[in-house]
């Protein structure tokens, strides 16, 4: 519905003007968590910004918060102090304005392929045969043609995070927050779905917050890379990607992307070193 | 989800499968050869052990034919009853446990006393109590039946990724979404494997109740029989009571192949 009609218009490169009421804003957001009565600090006073149509990732080392931050993004826990504001909307109506996606596909094994991608449209009282036709269209898009009937076990990884990344998208929300989309998935199929995620983001239009630990992936999707520490998460870099879309695979082997990896490289070592020191 | 590997084990093959009833047939005709032998070789009169042959000449016969029709119904009526019952109380149970943690860890060691019981002896006190009419059988089913179900539906409902509502959540479900697009199918593998523990043992608990006081039904018919030392019509009895619970066992089969499509490894739904 929502998202074809806006992919129509969406050959268009996406807005990424900054400044102004975002896409998604940050402010001051700490979650610490009671362990056993000890405070355990995992999120540590985080400001972030991305503007509307921009293509956003978080970096940093296994266990800095990195998923938590967005699963308090997604409305899935509430932060211990600071303010997560979605489109500029209050912080209480975060999990209505944008598409969460676990790490996980998550897919129901009882729910063929096109019925759990059709899950956001039966939710929001689509009949079942509207939202089927729907999400059909979509996956037909997404590169699942012929596949609609299937049972998600059958699937390979890449096709079930496809799947997984539709039924996002039919929430009809135009943020998108992606916890490690291609963390399961084989070196190579991850390249070419870090490919086809860009062309679904240019086609969509939408807002991506994007989770990773791998630079390399970092680099070939986001406009912008924040960097975060080694627990208790805090963001230590912020690096612009000044490299020029679209950009194909090839593109890790130039000169220009070596320079980006080695500040990027620099960045989380420094922000891993803190830990060392305390 | 992460239960995947464990729900879907590979189907067997048709050679598995065919090579596994014919280790059913066996072990059948076997025994009943056996069995066939020790009457005719051990001499052993047929008022003591009939043997299969005398078995099913007594199904020939008008007056065991009469026997079983007058009371098998009796039976069946009483075992449908108390398992309707047992599914109803049964899911019930494991509903409000699966809601209620505290419930759940207050009634859990409650449930499980409740199985070390002896059903039977409560059976004669509900004699006492109820009279002998069909009251006191559907509480014996019940008793016998429930906790199977009740187990079954609240391990299969746990199962569920503790992630998964929340995602569903982030998708724009309701809460009454949630229980009907996952926590309801989620617990429907369980709910069978409950049911069809459930079925077997409401024939075999409808049998025992009749045994303390009862005016018809197969358990009533067995101790007519014995007394009359017709041991050929005892065990015609008991087939027919085996058939019972194997016809049960065999419908609950069959509505499960149809509402859990999802647990045969099926490619194309």
């Amino acid at each position: 519905m929502a998202v074809i009609e806006r992919a129509d218009a969406g050959s268009l490169a996406p807005a990424r003007a900054r400044g102004g009421a975002g896409a998604i804003d940050i402010a001051g957001v700490s979650k610490t968590y009671s362990i056993d009565g000890t405070p355990l600090r995992v999120i540590d006073d985080v400001n972030l910004h991305v503007a509307t149509g921009e293509f956003v990732t978080i970096v940093g080392p296994s266990g800095c918060g990195k998923s938590t931050l967005l699963r308090l993004v997604a409305g899935l826990e509430e932060p211990s102090a600071g303010n997560i504001s979605i489109a500029g909307r209050p912080m209480a109506e975060r999990m209505n304005a944008c598409g969460y996606m676990p790490q996980r596909d998550m897919l129901l094994p009882w729910r063929n392929v096109v019925d759990n991608a059709a899950l956001p449209l039966e939710y929001r009282g689509l009949s079942r045969g509207e939202a089927r036709r729907e999400a059909a269209a979509l996956l037909d898009r997404f590169g699942l043609a012929g596949f609609e009937r299937a049972a998600p076990h059958a699937l390979s990884g890449g096709m079930r995070q496809r799947v997984a990344l539709a039924r996002t998208a039919l929430t009809g929300r135009t943020v998108l927050l992606l916890d490690e989309p291609l963390g399961a998935l084989d070196a190579l199929t991850r390249l070419d779905m870090q490919q086809w995620l860009l062309q679904v983001w240019s086609q969509l239009g939408s807002t991506v917050l994007l989770v990773t630990h791998d630079l390399d992936e970092a680099i070939i999707l986001s406009d912008r890379i924040y960097v975060m520490s080694a627990r208790p998460g805090r963001i230590v870099a912020e690096i612009q990607v000044p490299l020029a879309r679209p950009r194909p695979e090839s593109l890790v082997a130039s000169a220009g992307f070596a320079g980006l990896k080695g500040r990027l490289l620099d960045a989380v070592r420094a922000g891993s070193g803190e830990r060392d020191r305390k | 989800m992460t239960t995947e590997s464990a729900t879907f084990k590979p189907a067997l093959s048709t050679v598995q499968r065919r090579g596994g009833r014919l280790v059913s047939a066996l072990i059948v005709v076997t025994a009943i050869a056996a069995w066939q032998a020790a009457t005719v070789f051990g001499r052993l009169e047929n008022w003591l052990l009939p043997s299969p042959w005398d078995v099913l000449v007594s199904f020939t016969k008008p007056d065991t034919q009469n026997l079983i029709l007058d009371n098998v119904w009796v039976t069946v009526e009483e075992a449908l009853i108390g398992f309707a019952t047992c599914l109803v109380i049964g899911v019930g149970l494991a509903a409000a446990m699966a809601a209620w943690r505290t419930l759940r860890s207050g009634l859990y060691p409650l449930l499980i006393a409740s199985q070390t019981v002896p059903i039977i002896a409560i059976a004669a006190i509900l004699v006492v109590v109820f009279g002998y009419g069909l009251a006191p059988k559907i509480v014996v089913v019940v008793l016998f039946s429930f906790f199977a179900v009740t187990v079954n539906v609240l391990d299969a409902v746990q199962s569920l990724d503790p992630e998964l509502p929340g995602l569903l959540r982030s998708l724009g479900a309701s809460r009454w979404d949630i229980l009907r697009t996952a926590r309801i199918p989620a617990a429907l593998p369980g709910f069978f494997t409950g049911a069809r523990l459930a079925v077997t043992y409401s024939v075999a608990a409808a049998v025992y109740s009749e045994w303390v006081g009862a005016t018809g039904g197969l358990g009533y018919a067995v101790i007519q029989a014995a007394n009359q030392f017709a041991e050929a019509q005892v065990f015609a009895l008991v087939v027919v009571m085996a058939l019972l619970g194997l016809a049960g066992f065999g419908a609950v089969t069959l509505v499960e192949r149809l509402c859990v499509p999802w647990l045969r490894r099926d490619t194309y739904a």
